[in-house]
C-alpha cells in the first residue's frame, strides 16, 4: 500500500514539478493557495493530465507518459474529496452513497455495503434528506461515507475543513482522524493550515511554486523547515536576512543582531526563530530589548522587541502565556535566542 | 371552424422542439469543451439565425432545399421527394430558427455547472453517460427547461421562414401564424381574431406552465 508520484506539468507561467512517495500513512501537502497542491491531487485522480512522469498507487500504474498509460478517473479507484464535498444536489443522502457503491456489481452486496457505511457514519436517520438540508458536518460525513463505500485505494482530501465554521472544525477533525485510522491506507491531505496538518498527518511535504521544498516526518519538517516559505508555512513569523561573519557568527540584518550559531551551509540566506522559542533572561545570544508593541491575544501576549540602540528594521515577536508577561512586563527586557532554536533557511 | 392550423402548428413545433432539444444540448456540451477560437467562430455561426430576419433564413433554406438546388435536387432524384411545400418542410425552418435559443440557454446552464460534481462522480466510478444524464442534466434542469419552452413557443409562432418554405395551403401546410396573415389579407377579420385568441391562449398556458415548473423546482432546491 503506497503511492509514488513523479510528475511535471506546464500551465503557462506556472510549472508543476512534484515528486513524492508515501506508505500507509497520512502525507500532508502544505502550501499556500496557488502553490500547486490541489493540481497535484487532480493529477493523481486523473482529472488533470501531467505532461510527463509516472503515478503509481499500490503498485498499479495509473499514469506513465513513457508507456502511454493514462487510466481514466473511473479506473483509478482514488477517493477524492473536494472542499465543497461535491454531493450531488439532486440526490438524497442514500442516493448519493448508493452512487458511490456503483462499482459493486452484486446488488445484495451493494445494498449491504451502503447500509453498513450509513450506519457507521450515523447517517441512517438522514437517508432521505437532500444535501441542502444537511449541516456542514453532516455533509462532510456523507461525502466521506460515499467515498469509503467505493473502496478507494487511496484517500485524497482537498482542504477538508475550509468550508466549515471554526467551532465545527475541531470536532470534525477528530472524526476525520478516526476515519483515516480505520481506512489504514495512504491518505493525501491538502491544506494550508499548519495546525490541522500537524494534528492529522505523519509526513509533510511543503509545496511552493509548483515544487516540493521540504519533505519529511512532521517532526523534522517543523523542526527544520529548510526554506523561507517552509518556515512561514509551518508558522515561523520571525525571519531575517543574514550575513555570515565567519567564526561561528552571523548578523541578522533585519533585526540588527549578531548571533552565535553552529555551522551554517553557504546557501543559507535567512535565519528564523519561532515566537515562542525566545527565552527571557540572560544567556547565549542575549539582548537587551526595548518593547515596541504589546499585543494581547485571547490566551497569550505577543510582545514586539527591538534591541536597544539598534538599527533593527523589523521587530521580533515573542509570544508567551499571559501570566508570564504579567510578571515580566517592563519597557525594556532581556531575552535570548537559543542557538538550538534558530532555523537556518534557504531562499 | 377548421382546426387544422392548430394541429399542424403544434405538430411542427413539437417535432422541431424534440429534435432541437437533443441537437442543442449536445452542441452546447461539446462546443463548451472546444478551444477558445473554435468556440468563438462556432458561437457566431450558430447564433446567427437568432439575429437574422426569418425571411433571410427562409431564403437561405430555399437556396439549398429548393427542387433545383443541391440538396433539394438530390432528394428529388434519389427519393422522388420534394423537400419544400409540404407540411413537414416547416420543420426545417423552425429547427433552424429555434436552434440558437436552445443552444444559448443550454450553454449558459452548462457553464454554471459545478465541475467538481463531475470529477467526484468520475472518481467514484460512475460512467460519463450516467454523469451527463443523472447529475449534469438535473443540475442544469431549470436552464434547459426554460430553453425548451422558449424554443417551443418560438416554433409555434414561426412565420417568416415557414411561409417561404411551405407557403400557405389550407388543410395542408397552413399554420396558425400563416392562417392569421392569410385571413387578415382576405379581409376575414372575424376568423383572424379567433385565431389570435387561440394563439394568446396557447402562449398563456405555456408561460403559466413555465412559472409553475420554476416554482416547484425552486421549492425542491430550497430545502429546510
Amino acid at each position: 500500500m503506497s503511492i509514488f508520484v513523479d510528475i511535471e506539468k506546464n500551465l503557462g507561467s506556472f510549472h508543476l514539478k512534484v515528486k513524492l512517495e508515501a506508505g500507509d500513512e497520512t502525507l500532508a501537502l502544505l502550501g499556500a493557495s496557488g502553490s500547486g497542491k490541489s493540481m497535484t491531487l487532480k493529477c493523481i485522480a486523473g482529472i488533470e493530465k501531467p505532461d510527463r512522469g509516472r503515478i503509481e498507487v499500490d503498485d498499479v500504474v495509473l499514469f506513465d507518459s513513457e508507456k502511454h498509460i493514462n487510466l481514466t478517473p473511473q479506473q483509478r479507484h482514488t477517493g477524492l474529496m473536494f472542499q465543497n464535498y461535491a454531493l450531488f444536489p439532486n440526490m438524497t443522502v442514500l442516493q448519493n452513497i448508493r452512487a458511490g457503491a456503483s462499482r459493486e456489481p452484486d446488488k445484495k452486496k451493494r445494498e449491504a455495503a451502503v447500509t453498513a457505511v450509513m450506519d457507521s457514519f450515523g447517517l441512517t436517520p438522514l437517508a432521505n434528506h437532500l444535501p441542502s438540508q444537511l449541516s456542514g458536518g453532516q455533509q462532510q460525513r456523507t461525502a466521506l461515507a460515499r467515498i469509503l463505500v467505493s473502496n478507494p485505494r487511496i484517500l485524497l482530501l482537498d482542504e477538508p475543513f475550509s468550508a466549515l465554521d471554526n467551532h465545527l472544525r475541531f470536532r470534525l477533525e477528530q472524526e476525520v482522524r478516526q476515519t483515516i485510522a480505520d481506512f489504514g491506507k495512504t491518505v493525501l491531505l491538502v491544506s494550508h493550515d499548519r495546525d490541522e496538518v500537524f494534528r492529522l498527518s505523519d509526513s509533510i511535504a511543503i509545496v511552493n511554486d509548483g515544487t516540493i521544498e521540504a519533505f519529511g516526518t512532521k517532526a523534522e519538517v517543523f523542526a527544520r523547515p529548510q526554506t523561507r516559505k517552509g518556515a512561514m508555512l509551518t508558522g515561523c513569523k520571525n525571519i531575517s536576512k543574514l550575513e555570515c561573519l565567519g567564526a561561528g557568527q552571523i548578523r541578522a540584518t533585519d533585526w540588527d543582531m549578531v548571533l552565535d550559531v553552529p555551522m551554517v551551509s553557504p546557501d543559507t540566506r535567512a535565519v528564523g526563530i519561532r515566537m515562542h522559542d525566545i527565552r527571557p533572561g540572560q544567556g547565549k545570544n542575549g539582548f537587551r530589548c526595548q518593547v515596541v508593541e504589546e499585543i494581547e491575544n485571547p490566551f497569550s501576549y505577543t510582545v514586539m522587541l527591538k534591541p536597544v540602540n539598534s538599527a533593527c528594521s523589523c521587530p521580533i515577536g515573542w509570544e508567551m502565556e499571559k501570566y508570564v508577561w504579567q510578571k515580566l512586563r517592563a519597557p525594556e527586557v532581556s531575552v535570548c535566542l537559543p542557538p538550538e532554536s534558530l532555523l537556518f533557511l534557504k531562499e | 371552424m377548421d382546426w387544422f392550423p392548430l394541429f399542424n402548428s403544434i405538430r411542427i413545433a413539437a417535432i422541431s422542439t424534440v429534435i432541437i432539444f437533443f441537437v442543442g444540448i449536445f452542441a452546447a456540451y461539446y462546443i463548451a469543451k472546444t478551444p477558445r477560437l473554435v468556440k468563438g467562430v462556432l458561437d457566431v455561426f450558430l447564433t446567427l439565425p437568432l439575429v437574422l430576419p426569418p425571411t433571410v433564413v427562409g431564403y437561405l433554406l430555399l437556396r439549398v432545399l429548393g427542387p433545383k438546388r443541391i440538396i433539394g435536387a438530390w432528394f428529388l432524384k434519389v427519393f422522388g421527394l420534394k423537400l419544400t411545400m409540404t407540411w413537414w418542410s416547416a420543420i426545417f425552418a423552425t429547427t433552424v430558427v429555434i436552434f440558437p435559443l436552445m443552444y444559448r440557454t443550454a450553454r449558459g446552464a452548462f457553464e454554471s455547472f459545478d465541475e467538481t460534481l463531475a470529477y467526484s462522480a468520475q472518481s467514484l466510478g460512475l460512467s460519463n453517460t450516467y454523469i451527463f444524464w443523472r447529475i449534469r442534466m438535473p443540475y442544469c434542469r431549470q436552464g434547459i427547461l426554460a430553453g425548451t419552452v422558449l424554443a417551443f413557443a418560438r416554433a409555434l409562432g414561426e412565420y417568416g421562414a415557414t411561409s417561404m418554405i411551405c407557403g400557405y395551403t389550407p388543410g395542408r401546410t397552413a399554420t396558425i401564424s400563416t392562417t392569421v396573415y392569410q385571413l387578415w389579407r382576405t379581409n376575414d377579420d372575424g376568423m383572424a381574431f379567433r385565431w389570435v385568441l387561440v394563439n394568446l391562449a396557447i402562449s398563456f398556458v405555456v408561460l403559466l406552465a413555465v412559472n409553475m415548473l420554476e416554482k416547484r423546482t425552486g421549492r425542491q432546491k430550497g430545502g429546510a
